[in-house]
């Protein structure tokens, strides 16, 4: 079970609260675990990645074992620890405006 | 008696303010969305507790909300907003060509005769049509094919903020845009023109007669005289005789002819309303002092309506979505500003009181009239 943290407008969104439970087959990469993100909760498309480029939205940041994994390739495999639910994949709205 | 409901779109949240039909004393709901910026909420004529919200955020993007209780719950719909086709450019600050992005839903527009067909004006400026109820969003993209290679943004944006429908004539459709002006379907969307001929943007445009890139800020106009329009363009208030073929300028004794809002009274259609503001670089009101102005002529003699109204020290805005009339009789008009009042007046201008006082930065104000 993939551990996902959304931000607080997200959870209200998606109507849940604290962490969410997914399961991902095949390799666990940031596009796999947002693909079941958005295939569990549809109301989240488009405001993670975009809903035509499929990339991650600009002020959002995605984090794994405490390590800044945004930039990273969408492929690329998650920590081992995110894989097996040891940790938590969080999405984070970034510090923007003031 | 009947009543209203007026629906205010903020940059913190939506809220939901009734009243009975004596407009006295005030009910408050919300935020809805709170946190969200919400450009714009307006209800279907056809089933008034049908209500669609534009929710967006420079984080999350844009979200679609709708409801069936007139606003006590909400449920999020579509929010895909995909140009058709080849997206193509438009014209950027430094003259160069930029492609169409999607960045919000400025403004909302049921049809007057089915709950579940609803159009959406968006930024970069262009045309959405749902049949679904807000499921599925379809571009209606003859629209930037006039000229849209010569739209450019405004300070505010590139957006389609205006949308009139007729219920006479259903393939009738007006469509305003900054900066790039009105326009005309008379075939349900399908094919457009533009209809700019007696704007001037003199200092603005190249060519200040030219057919398209005009900065509109808002047109409005009544249901019985559907050929009659009002515009506020970015200056100049303006109107129409001729459903947008031909414009001139009714600017009058207004202290400014810059400004955003513009509407018209529910029973007299000559009878208009703008809030002046200073100016372009200044967005505040002239000498401090928040005034709707009111013609009873349709247009060039204006009178302030002041009473209830500060008249010192006030340096708000009132922008092009926050001003609405209601159908009762008298007339109610409701106006929103940046400072987060929402002022109403029971009798078509002439007394106003606020509702709120210190609502977040008011982006729309819409009101419906329930039986």
């Amino acid at each position: 079970m993939i551990r996902v943290v959304l931000p607080p407008h997200l959870r209200a969104l998606a109507r849940v609260d604290g962490e969410v439970g997914l399961e991902v087959h095949g390799p666990v990469t940031q596009r796999s675990v947002l693909d079941a993100l958005e295939a569990a909760y549809p109301v989240l498309r488009g405001t993670i990645r975009d809903h035509a480029t499929r990339r991650r939205r600009p002020f959002l940041r995605f984090f794994a074992c405490e390590q800044d994994v945004s930039l990273a390739p969408p492929d690329e495999p998650l920590p081992e620890a995110v894989a097996k639910g040891a940790e938590l994949f969080l999405v984070i709205g970034a510090i923007a405006g003031g | 008696m009947g009543g209203v409901r007026v629906l205010v779109g903020t940059r913190k949240g939506a809220f939901v303010l009734t009243s009975d039909g004596a407009r006295k004393r005030w009910d408050v709901a919300g935020p809805h969305f709170a946190g969200w910026e919400v450009y714009h909420v307006k209800g279907s004529p056809a089933d008034p507790n049908r209500l669609y919200a534009s929710q967006t955020s420079g984080w999350f993007g844009q979200v679609v909300q709708r409801s069936n209780d007139g606003g006590r719950t909400w449920e999020p719909v579509g929010n895909q907003f995909a140009y058709d086709g080849v997206v193509g450019t438009h014209q950027w600050y430094d003259g160069t060509q930029h492609p169409w992005e999607f960045k919000r839903v400025w403004h909302l527009e049921p049809s007057p005769s089915d709950p579940d067909l609803v159009y959406a004006g968006v930024e970069d400026a262009a045309l959405f049509r749902s049949r679904d109820g807000g499921l599925s969003w379809q571009e209606l993209a003859g629209l930037r094919g006039v000229k849209g290679n010569l739209w450019q943004p405004g300070a505010g944006g590139m957006c389609a903020h205006t949308i009139l429908l007729d219920r006479a004539a259903p393939r009738r459709v007006f469509v305003a845009i900054s900066a790039a002006g009105a326009f005309r379907s008379d075939d349900a969307g399908e094919t457009w023109r533009a209809i700019n001929r007696g704007l001037e943007s003199r200092y603005v445009l190249p060519d200040p007669d030219a057919e398209v890139g005009h900065c509109v800020h808002r047109i409005a106009r009544h249901p019985s005289r559907p050929d009659v329009l009002f515009m506020q363009k970015h200056w100049d208030v303006l109107r129409s005789d001729d459903a947008g073929d031909s414009w001139h300028d009714v600017s009058g004794n207004l202290p400014s002819d810059f400004g955003f809002a513009i509407a018209v009274h529910a029973h007299e259609p000559d009878t208009v309303y703008v809030v002046p503001i200073q100016s372009d670089t200044e967005h505040y009101p002239p000498e401090g002092k928040l005034r709707v102005y009111r013609s009873r002529a349709g247009g060039n003699e204006w009178e302030a309506l002041t009473a209830g109204l500060p008249q010192s020290h006030c340096y708000v805005n009132v922008l092009r979505g926050a001003l609405a009339t209601d159908a009762l009789d008298p007339c109610g008009i409701y106006f929103g500003t940046t400072g987060g009042q929402v002022y109403a007046s029971a009798d078509a201008g002439d007394h106003w009181a606020p509702v709120v006082r210190d609502l977040p930065a008011v982006l729309s104000v819409e009101v419906q009239t329930l039986p």
